[in-house]
């Protein structure tokens, strides 16, 4: 999780601070409760109208030059009582934050750090706390000190704590579960020394976010407390007792609520927003959620030069997200029946180029230019509405890691026949097909497996799974992104071999996208070199391994661990280029 | 299933009793008891200590708590000292507007806030940040607040809905029903946007999962992968959250049926802690318990169903 | 060899509860010795125990029952103070580059971990150590300052080596250190482990589920299966002569970088599965 640490653009990480104070909500925000505090401590001097001073000759007036807000139903100052209301506000919701923070730092921290019967015993706790009817509880410290509210925020502080607890619980064990704690313990730091060099900084942020969106909480429950009554005692202003005081005159000024309601809910916007814009810089998640920008659809340009025969060509496909080009012009030929391999390292635009055909690229990233030629068909690959009606039917897909490609809440069966069904067969012939499918793709005890959940199933039957569902609709293209990077060897060989004999029983075209050289020379006919977006090879399998024409390809090969000879140094990409072009890369 | 509704309610019974018997314990630290409160102050010594031992009041804490335990179990709950009425007969009466409100809560609450928790995560630019606002609203503004603002709207000015008062069921089911539209959404405005929000982070952690993907490359109906496939998968951590924002209803109430004049547990339960009358807040204190224990058990009981893990297993 | 062993890996069982009185048995009495100097390759696929073994060398995991000894002493309950001490002998390569360093933390900080428990080093003393450290690994010499993110998965891995060699320890278990880089970078930190491994007489774990690149770097090669040592030898010999039928499975498997000598293979493991499922 990417929790607190966000990183500049020089990969250094960002503190949470500078983070927030360059979020202008933020800032207001921080302003605001700067304000309240440079108020209250100062109300004597600021505020010029007494709260208590009562003028029955200027009664439920609205805002003037005299008084800011207005005047209440025994003509006092409004603006004046909000102003020394804050005090108590203030120190309720301080009162209540101090004793949480303690609290479940402690918990928190101690139970996902530690874990075993510790753990259990505090997640206990916490379910019991949170169970428990606050304001019940509340109402019974407050019949007990009905005019003091420190006890009652206290009460709550205790009760708060466990919610934010459970949050930076998880948050530890997120970090226990790091690699560099491990090595850290290896290495011979303490557990105290480990808690305080690794752990605390990274729940710093978690904690700041949990105690603004709790203090935010304690400013409501606070106000509510003074709206009944309690806490405090009469006839000091409070912001709850202005509330109380609104609802006594709703009937002909009900401008009361306003001024009442409205500082307490920026007060508690306030702590919200400063809890939000924290979390926002790590999580994204209340700024804007990805969504795909809608392209308008280029018009099609039929290439000239595609092969007779070929079932699928790519001419001149260019990716690019923002202002960085991803895949530069890639082009190629297929014929049914043949399968291509898309070989390259990580960041060399395979997937992405695989991807633009199903019209699946992940927001942000976009086909620049590139046309799809299809059964003779032309296809701009901006034109995602058509992608989208070629997907199951004409192109299939499977994806790298299979467990998570299938949808945990529903059986293999239902998601199987989910995708039979767009075909419009009959409902009898849909449960059958499902099990022909699993059986196509070896899979033993079929109407068992199909009963069966995701979670039920290893990794290599997940894949065949998705082999079975990219194939329900009989696409005559089918793209594997990856398919056996996750497997076990003896699964990968399987798989394979699976995908082998189905692309040529049902004489599809292949492209599969590996960065695995074993891989391509096992179930290629052709192969294809990427290496930062470029084409720079690309010939029939035979030919790349024995021929190699491109420097890098052949670097590559030779830096092979499975090509050299056992005990030598192996010969490393970079050298190998320097030897045979005379330059560094 | 069976396991988790034995789990959930073995759990609970601590509950129960650690609830109970903190309210119990904090109610007799207050000054005096209830012996010196019926007879005055000045009352001669021996009369009070007369009635304190005829009361039970002079036996150490926890019996006196195993005493109205043992009482509570066989539905005795004792009589409230300020009404002389029964306390059972008190609750049970008030029982059904609060569980009116909490219902009508939970159905407003899933309805809208999943609705616009899905709009908000797939409709990004201004739809999305207009909803945002918009769910800041329930959050910011106090329940009561809110309460007076839809009552000066809608009750005062627009006279669509009651100001105050409730109408039982049995008298007119269209004012029983209109009388309780402005406390729920009061009460609700909170959870929804709770809920919004928590439905949003789902959906927006779901639709970035590779079988989303997945599922398009097969062909499937956007429509079928949003509201089928997505929002089941993000169903799950939003029922986690439906539950802690239900209990926290149940602490709404208690200021809204202030406003509303509503004859529920909650207005009881201020009433109940003004006056001192603590067996009445002992017996309100377990209904809210029980409350919540349901509530839980439901939430369980949504949780097992929809996580195929536990409906396997 | 004939010198004594650095490690010695007694019968070790390892048991995982699963809940409702079930158990996983991740290592099944598991046997193995290492000595100075030498490279154990261990090979498996996923649930063969191997990332176990290193765990529980590694002090991460508690064997069920038998025995580790390093150097003749016995550490397989060993108390945390211990522990914290052997980090000085025995030390670790992870798999994943990325986590295995703090992002928030400076490299420079995270290299200096392993020496905090000498107390004899002043800062100084481990400054200069760092640096030699970071040379040796063939990282530039303002490696220090910066932060894990500025750098790629292969010099990442560069470092988290620096980081196991820097308190010269004497026994390194390397979990899969190269199966999460590309191949280009692959070739670099083999020939690093190998580097060192001679110029500072390390023993190495080297745990892989290739047996290829495990032939490559070890000396003597280990193959688990399900928790059981199914085959050990000279690398050289149990990777162009496997006895076992699961270990062969292994190597007929793993596709060979040659379209024409696999399809021969592929014809052959064709067969072999054939044959195999008309015997079952």
């Amino acid at each position: 999780m990417s929790a607190v640490v966000s990183v500049s653009s020089q990969g250094q990480p960002v503190g949470f601070v500078r983070r927030l104070l360059s979020r202008p909500l933020a800032v207001l925000a921080l302003v605001w409760l700067i304000l309240l505090v440079v108020l209250a401590i100062g109300a004597p001097v600021l505020v010029s109208l007494d709260p208590l001073d009562q003028d029955l000759l200027a009664i439920k007036q609205l805002p003037s030059a005299a008084h800011w807000l207005g005047t209440d139903a025994l003509g006092r100052d409004v603006f004046s009582r909000t102003v020394y209301g804050i005090t108590v506000t203030l120190t309720g919701v301080l009162e209540a934050v101090l004793i949480s923070a303690f609290l479940s730092i402690g918990l928190g921290v101690s139970a996902g750090y530690f874990g075993g019967r510790w753990d259990r015993w505090v997640q206990q706790y916490v379910s019991l706390v949170q169970s428990l009817p606050t304001m019940l509880i509340l109402l019974a410290v407050l019949s007990l000190f009905g005019q003091d509210m420190l006890p009652a925020m206290v009460t709550l502080g205790i009760m708060g704590s466990a919610g934010v607890s459970r949050v930076l619980r998880s948050v530890t064990l997120a970090v226990r579960e790091e690699l560099y704690i491990a090595a850290a313990r290896i290495s011979g730091l303490s557990d105290v020394h480990i808690i305080v060099r690794h752990v605390l900084p990274r729940i710093a942020g978690p904690v700041i976010v949990q105690l603004s969106l709790f203090s935010a909480i304690a400013v409501i429950v606070q106000t509510g407390i003074s709206f009944l009554g309690l806490g405090v005692a009469p006839p000091a202003p409070t912001w709850g007792s202005s509330i109380y005081e609104a609802a006594a005159s709703l009937n002909d000024f009900p401008w009361l609520l306003v001024p009442s309601g409205g500082v307490v809910a920026l007060t508690v916007l306030a702590f919200g927003l400063l809890g939000d814009s924290l979390r926002d810089a790590s999580t994204e998640s209340w700024s804007r959620p990805a969504v795909r920008q809608k392209v308008q659809a280029r018009q099609a340009v039929k290439p000239t030069d595609i092969p007779a025969g070929s079932l699928l060509s790519m001419r001149d496909v260019c990716i690019a997200a923002g202002e960085r080009t991803l895949v530069h012009g890639v082009s190629f030929d297929l014929k049914q029946g043949e399968t291509l391999g898309i070989v390259g390292e990580s960041g060399s635009g395979k997937t992405l180029t695989s991807l633009s055909l199903m019209g699946l690229l992940s927001p942000g990233v976009n086909v620049t230019s590139g046309t799809a030629v299809i059964a003779g068909e032309v296809i701009d690959l901006s034109d995602e509405k058509r992608l989208a009606q070629l997907r199951g039917a004409t192109v299939g897909m499977i994806f790298q890691e299979p467990m998570a490609a299938l949808d945990p809440c529903f059986t293999i069966g239902h998601q199987l026949a989910e995708v039979i069904r767009l075909q419009n067969l009959p409902e009898t012939q849909v449960q059958a097909k499902v099990i022909e499918l699993l059986e196509q793709v070896k899979i033993p005890n079929a109407r068992d497996v199909a009963a069966r959940y995701p979670h039920q199933i290893s990794g290599g039957m997940a894949q065949r799974v998705g082999i079975a569902r990219a194939l329900a609709s009989e696409p005559k293209i089918l793209l594997a992104d990856e398919p056996t990077t996750a497997l076990d060897v003896t699964v990968q060989a399987e798989i394979l071999a699976l995908l082998r004999s189905l692309g040529q029983s049902r004489q599809m075209a292949v492209v599969l996208v590996t960065h695995d050289w074993g891989v391509v020379a096992d179930i290629c006919d052709r192969a294809m070199v990427l290496r930062h977006g470029k084409v720079l090879e690309s010939a029939t399998v035979v030919d790349l391994f024995h021929r190699p024409q491109h420097p890098y390809t052949r670097a590559l090969l030779a830096a092979n661990p499975h090509s050299a000879k056992p005990g030598d140094v192996l010969p490393t990409v970079d050298e190998q280029l320097m030897k045979m072009t005379g330059d560094a890369t | 299933m069976l396991q988790v509704i034995l789990r959930r309610l073995l759990m609970s019974v601590p509950l129960v009793f650690v609830v109970t018997f903190l309210t119990f314990f904090l109610n007799s630290l207050a000054p005096g008891d209830l012996a010196s409160t019926i007879l005055g102050a000045d009352a001669p010594r021996e009369q009070y200590l007369a009635l304190r031992a005829e009361m039970g009041l002079d036996r150490p804490l926890v019996m006196q708590y195993l005493g109205w335990a043992g009482h509570a179990l066989q539905g005795n709950l004792g009589v409230s000292y300020f009404t002389q009425e029964s306390v059972l007969s008190l609750v049970n009466a008030r029982l059904g507007v609060s569980l009116s409100i909490m219902a009508g809560v939970l159905v407003v609450c899933l309805s809208v806030g999943l609705l616009l928790g899905v709009a908000s995560a797939l409709k990004g630019g201004w739809v999305g940040r207009a909803i945002d606002a918009f769910s800041l609203v329930g959050l910011i503004f106090p329940s009561f607040w809110l309460a007076l603002v839809l009552i000066s709207v809608f009750a005062v000015t627009l006279r669509w809905f009651p100001a105050t008062g409730y109408t039982m069921f049995s008298d007119s089911p269209k004012d029983w029903a209109m009388s309780l539209v402005l406390p729920i959404f009061s009460v609700a405005m909170y959870s929804i946007t709770s809920i919004a929000k928590q439905t949003r982070d789902a959906m927006t952690d779901v639709m970035g999962r590779d079988f989303i993907r997945a599922l398009r490359a097969c062909g499937l109906p956007e429509r079928s992968v949003i509201w089928k496939h997505a929002l089941r998968n993000a169903a799950l951590p939003v029922v986690t959250v439906l539950g802690l924002v239900m209990i926290g209803a149940i602490s709404g109430t208690v200021f809204v049926e202030r406003v509303f004049v509503l004859p529920g547990l909650g207005s009881l339960a201020v009433s109940a802690a003004l006056n001192k009358d603590i067996l009445l807040l002992q017996g309100v204190t377990l209904y809210f318990t029980l409350m919540t224990v349901a509530i839980n058990l439901l939430v369980d009981l949504s949780y097992g169903w929809l996580n195929p893990k536990v409906r396997v297993s | 060899m004939s010198t004594k062993p650095l490690l010695q890996v007694q019968d070790v069982r390892v048991d995982f509860a699963q809940g409702k009185g079930q158990v996983f048995q991740a290592l099944k009495g598991v046997s193995l010795d290492i000595h100075p100097g030498e490279t154990v390759g261990l090979v498996g696929e996923s649930g063969s125990g191997k990332t176990t073994m290193g765990r529980v060398i590694l002090g991460l995991t508690e064997a069920t029952s038998g025995q580790i000894l390093f150097d003749g002493e016995d550490i397989t309950h060993a108390s945390r103070a211990r522990r914290r001490t052997l980090g000085r002998d025995i030390q670790v390569v992870f798999q994943d580059p990325y986590g295995s360093l703090n992002p928030a933390r400076t490299v420079g900080d995270t290299l200096a971990e392993p020496l905090l428990s000498d107390k004899s080093l002043s800062p100084q003393d481990r400054a200069q150590r760092i640096a030699e450290v970071l040379q040796r690994v063939g990282m530039p010499v303002d490696t220090a300052q910066r932060y894990p993110g500025q750098f790629s998965g292969g010099q990442r891995q560069r470092i988290a080596i620096a980081r196991a060699v820097i308190a010269k320890p004497r026994l390194i278990v390397c979990d899969e250190p190269v199966s999460a880089l590309d191949l280009s970078v692959q070739a670099q930190v083999l020939n690093l482990l190998k580097e060192l491994q001679q110029s500072m007489g390390l023993a190495m774990l080297f745990i892989s589920h290739d047996l290829t690149v495990v032939r490559h770097v070890s000396h003597r090669t280990v193959v688990l299966y399900r928790g059981d040592i199914v085959e050990q030898g000279g690398a050289g010999q149990v990777h162009d002569h496997p006895q076992h039928p699961y270990t062969r499975a292994l190597l007929a498997a793993a596709p060979v970088p040659d379209p024409l000598i696999q399809r021969e293979r592929r014809a052959r493991f064709d067969l072999a599965r054939q044959a195999l499922a008309a015997v079952a």
